[in-house]
């Protein structure tokens, strides 16, 4: 092949590679851009066959925005959303560092099976257990309180977790912490000093993925809140602005696109360490 | 500076026995090496007077004091480990800062110190540097300015020279024992590479399956073994051994030399042997054979020096002498050294 050819070939696969990803960005990026559209379009607009659906036929309207805001909750909504999610996050923390750790330290079969019995109990579907649950809740008295979503999520959040951390903390090599541990710490000293650090990767997974969990959690959020005041977005979302076979596109697109883009900007801006957060314990 | 001393100490895994009753007295200042085969037990014998192990029975003592129950921080020990277990997330600067600051160490002192441990260690112009930014033989000398910087009482070394390549460890090595000399602080050192240890060590305790085979000086272990292990362990080639009735009897490769090379007034013993390989090995020369008369078609390896000049050929049989004091012999049952049996008198 001559000269040409190669470079030829080069941009061939440069223009290839654009390609695909420009096809990945279209697909990842649509349900926002839908979404985005829908919040600010005349209901006749977006009802009528004739309009091409991707583009504005009507002036755009602030109107779907208004009823979100005042006329639901959903400012409230949100409020007791990322209070539940700020507890549930710091719940999962607390329990999911210690016990992912020593899951990660208790070498040979046991570490490894108990870990994957934790796991398992994540698999439980939330389905299953509301029925049980409920009689734990309304015999704590925690009914249509905030609180025993408080107490619920970490159910399935600190499975997840524990075994996540797990998987950063066990590629931390032993011989670091016994350094510290030599050049004058506690072992808990060696692991606030040494292995924290070296595991934020770790943390921010956590934190992210447990408010995601939450976020979109559906069945404990409708079975344990009655009041409507302390619905989360993604029960008080579907309940208001569905009406019947009534759907208020607009204002749930909207209620939608409020609260996922600040959860899209955070992964974007951690998506490297995801990706290490998966593969790490992949190998080795 | 202080002495170490193990008292009949042992380490179990399950039904492995790691250490298997070893005692030493490492004296103040002394530099001790723990040389074996790998999974003989110097990691885990190193680790437990670290503090990093917790022996199934027996003493540790530091400085004359009992430590069996103080953590590691509290033994005035400092340790490089083989993957010098260099704090990823800190700079060089705060890597050998870091013992000072655990320990509580004024801190309007701590750059002077470290300032002085990487000048020790020619590494004071990488203080800003990540480790992972640095050559295997800086890491090496990050994680011994780290050790140093606290001025421990004892020092543990496991392998640390083991990731280096040849020739960056023999001078390493080399630095190693000047600065051991110069701050003369008690230092154990961990390796399976006998070269290291002879040429480290003020003595060396010859390890295998968890016991101590032998603890002498470098002329001592390599000349004097006390077993059959340490004699065939030390020496490359090793000792060759020749199994009779109830003895086994053996020499180095190169005390067993063409009978006209030695010019001596001391008694020899002269036996004969066919060769059947010669290897070239620049300043060796290495040949493969059998012996014949006393120990018939045994193996046997001789170490001649390039100096010798006598042409041999495989195939041919050669009369070989050695000196009588260089035959050592073992108890064939226990394999431990004794008296010499004039075996060579016997011969018909
Ligand atoms: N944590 C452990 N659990 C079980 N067995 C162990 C453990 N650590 C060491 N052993 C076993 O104890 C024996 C001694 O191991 P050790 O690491 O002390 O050997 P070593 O002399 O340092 O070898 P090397 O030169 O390969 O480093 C080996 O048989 C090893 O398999
Ligand atoms: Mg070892």
């Amino acid at each position: 092949m001559s000269k040409g050819m190669y470079k030829a070939k080069a941009w061939g696969a440069k223009g290839g590679n654009f390609g695909i990803l420009a096809a990945f960005i279209a697909f990842a990026a649509f349900p926002f851009y839908w979404m985005l559209m829908t919040m600010f379009k005349e209901t006749r607009d977006l009802m009528n066959p004739n309009h091409n659906p991707y583009l504005y036929h009507m002036r755009p309207t602030l109107e779907h925005v208004r009823v979100l805001f005042f006329d639901t909750l959903y400012l409230q909504w949100l409020w007791n959303t990322a209070f539940v999610g700020f507890l549930v996050v710091l719940i999962t923390l607390i329990t999911a560092i210690p016990a992912g750790y020593s899951l990660a330290r208790l070498t040979g079969k046991t570490g490894e099976r108990l870990g994957i019995g934790i796991f398992l109990t994540y698999l439980v579907p939330p389905t299953i257990l509301f029925i049980p649950l409920s009689k734990v809740i309304s015999s704590l008295g925690l009914q249509d309180s905030l609180y025993s979503l408080v107490l619920v999520y970490p159910s399935f959040t600190i499975p997840f977790c524990t075994w996540l951390l797990m998987g950063f903390f066990k590629v931390i090599p032993k011989d670091i912490e016994e350094a510290a541990m030599i050049d004058g710490h506690s072992r808990l000293g060696a692991f606030l000093k040494v292995v924290m650090p070296m595991s934020i990767a770790g943390v921010l997974t956590v934190i992210i993925f447990t408010f995601t969990l939450v976020m979109q959690e559906f069945v404990y959020g409708l079975t344990f809140i009655t009041a409507s005041s302390r619905f989360t977005v993604s029960v008080g979302v579907p309940t208001f602005l569905v009406r019947g076979d009534v759907y208020f596109w607009g204002s749930l697109m909207g209620a939608c696109f409020i609260a996922s883009v600040p959860i899209a900007i955070l992964y974007n801006l951690f998506v490297d360490r995801f990706i290490a957060g998966f593969t790490v314990g992949a190998i080795k | 500076m202080a002495t170490v001393e193990t008292r009949d100490i042992r380490k179990l895994f399950g039904d492995v026995k790691a250490v298997d009753g070893v005692d030493l007295l490492v004296k103040e200042g002394e530099f001790l090496v723990f040389l074996g085969p790998s999974g003989c037990g110097k990691t885990t014998l190193l680790r437990m007077i670290a503090g990093l192990e917790t022996q199934t029975s027996g003493d540790i003592l530091i400085g004359g004091q009992v430590v069996n129950d103080l953590p590691p921080r509290a033994r005035k020990i400092a340790m490089v480990f083989q993957s010098y277990a260099l704090y990823p997330h800190m700079t060089v600067y705060r890597n050998i800062a870091f013992p000072l600051k655990a320990q509580g160490f004024p801190g309007d002192q701590i750059p002077q110190k470290v300032e002085w441990a990487a000048s020790t260690f020619g590494i004071g112009k990488l203080l800003h540097r990540k480790p992972r930014e640095l050559s295997g033989g800086e890491r090496q000398r990050v994680a011994l300015a780290r050790a140093v910087v606290r001025e421990p009482s004892v020092f543990l070394l496991d392998e640390p020279l083991s990731n280096l390549d040849a020739k960056l460890r023999t001078s390493a090595r080399d630095e190693l024992q000047q600065f051991q000399r110069r701050i003369g602080t008690t230092t154990i050192y961990v390796t399976h590479d006998q070269v290291e240890a002879m040429g480290l060590g003020d003595r060396i305790a010859v390890m295998s399956g968890g016991k101590v085979r032998q603890l002498g000086s470098p002329q001592e272990v390599y000349n004097e073994p006390a077993d059959t292990f340490v004699a065939g362990f030390l020496g490359s080639p090793p000792m060759n051994l020749f199994e009779r009735d109830d003895y086994i009897a053996g020499f180095r490769p190169e005390t067993f030399l063409p009978v006209g090379l030695h010019d001596t007034s001391e008694p020899l013993v002269t036996l004969w042997a066919k060769i059947h390989r010669v290897e070239h090995l620049g300043a060796d020369r290495l040949l493969y054979g059998t012996m014949r008369d006393t120990f018939p078609n045994e193996k046997v390896i001789i170490n001649i020096p390039f100096t010798v000049e006598m042409q041999i050929t495989p195939g041919e049989v050669y009369e070989f002498a050695v000196k009588e004091k260089d035959i050592k012999f073992f108890d064939r049952s226990t394999g431990l050294r004794t008296e010499p049996r004039r075996f060579w008198e016997k011969r018909s």
